[in-house]
């Protein structure tokens, strides 16, 4: 068994920089939503077709980083 | 081209697929994202945990000393063993591990260059059965602490201007205005980061496969953010796993000697009553 159909796409989501990287392992499509910077895993989804993964994935991530406060640095 | 420091650490893809059934030989899978494993993962590796069984879990510490022995008996680890550690994220959790299982005195033990992304991308074998390996008595060193940070040395430090400080975390995230990875929990009370501390992200050590980039391109990176060695280095992200992926590099690519991991970091720093805080890139 391998991973097939590696593949790394970069999104905007909310406002922020996204990393998708989706395949299949045996029957199940995998989709992880990363950070572009730092890296951090923010949601992932696994379904029967990359469709179904990736709009999971989108959804999580979407709604994980419309929450995130952005702090204005001048006081 | 000039040679990483200490390049008997890394060990590459095709190198893992050659050797992962060695008798001598055992990998891990190291993920921020525990189910990872799960999926599938290079055929014979064994999967660590690390939100439970790389820590304390009942105070905040590394994993302590009998605990990390069990690991590594029931990992069918021995002290001789060569351990090859891989993970998602570009080995962050895997080079946590690292870090502690030197702290924990373990003689061999490497990562696989480019993790487990390279590993996937390359359409190598993977396999979903979890090995049953047969338990090796383990007695670790007793900790060595000298490649860890705790906050009254960072503190002094920092005092005496003493230190070249490293925080790799994100931008957003060193300058105060985001007060963790974005879309990831708030974790702190104040956003910013240690006076004095240089922003080097982590994944400015990485190409684009997630494999380190060369000796003479990470020499140039920290170098020219005035990270030479001079004065002890200190790294420290938000929890100190991010920081214990730049401290591999500091120490074993790059080939600095004083290098060590402030694993408290913002999570401790930032939440600290009168803490000196910047704000600002």
């Amino acid at each position: 068994m391998k991973a097939e159909h590696y593949a790394v796409r970069e999104f905007e989501l909310s406002g922020w920089p996204v990393r998708i990287t989706s395949y299949r392992i045996g029957e199940t499509w995998y989709a992880k939503a990363d950070n572009v910077s730092p890296g951090a895993n923010i949601a992932k989804a696994k379904a029967t077709s990359l469709e179904d993964a990736t709009d999971q994935v989108v959804e999580k991530a979407s709604a994980r980083l419309a929450a995130t406060r952005r702090i204005p640095l001048a006081d | 081209m000039a040679e990483y420091a200490h390049p008997e650490v890394l060990v590459s893809t095709d190198w893992v697929s050659q050797h992962a059934g060695d008798a001598n030989v055992r990998v891990v899978e190291v993920d921020v994202n525990t189910g990872s494993y799960e999926e599938g993962h290079v055929p014979g590796a064994v999967g660590w945990s690390w939100d439970s069984q790389l820590c304390e879990t009942v105070r905040r510490d590394i994993v302590p000393k009998e605990q990390f022995e069990e690991l590594m008996s029931s990992s069918g680890i021995g002290n001789d063993t060569t351990v090859v550690l891989y993970g998602d994220n570009n080995n962050w959790f895997a080079a946590w591990a690292f870090w502690q299982m030197k702290i924990h005195g373990h003689a061999d033990v490497r990562l696989m260059n480019g993790g487990r992304a390279k590993w996937l991308a390359e359409g190598r074998e993977v396999s979903v059965e979890r090995p049953s390996p047969g338990r090796i008595d383990y007695v670790a060193d007793d900790p060595d602490e000298s490649i860890r940070s705790f906050l009254p040395d960072v503190m002094d430090a920092v005092n005496a201007e003493a230190v070249e400080l490293v925080d790799v975390r994100s931008p957003g995230e060193f300058s105060g205005e985001i007060l963790s990875p974005a879309g990831l929990p708030e974790t702190c009370q104040r956003g910013g980061h240690i006076p004095g501390a240089s922003n080097i992200p982590w994944g400015k050590a990485c190409a684009d496969d997630g494999t380190f980039k060369s000796a003479g391109e990470l020499g140039k990176l920290y170098h020219d953010a005035g990270i030479t060695g001079q004065k002890p280095v200190i790294a420290y992200c938000r929890i100190g796993e991010r920081s214990s992926h730049s401290w591999f590099v500091l120490k074993y690519l790059v080939g600095l000697d004083n290098v060590t991991n402030y694993d408290g970091s913002w999570t401790e720093w930032g939440n600290l009553v009168g803490a000196p805080v910047e704000r600002g890139a």
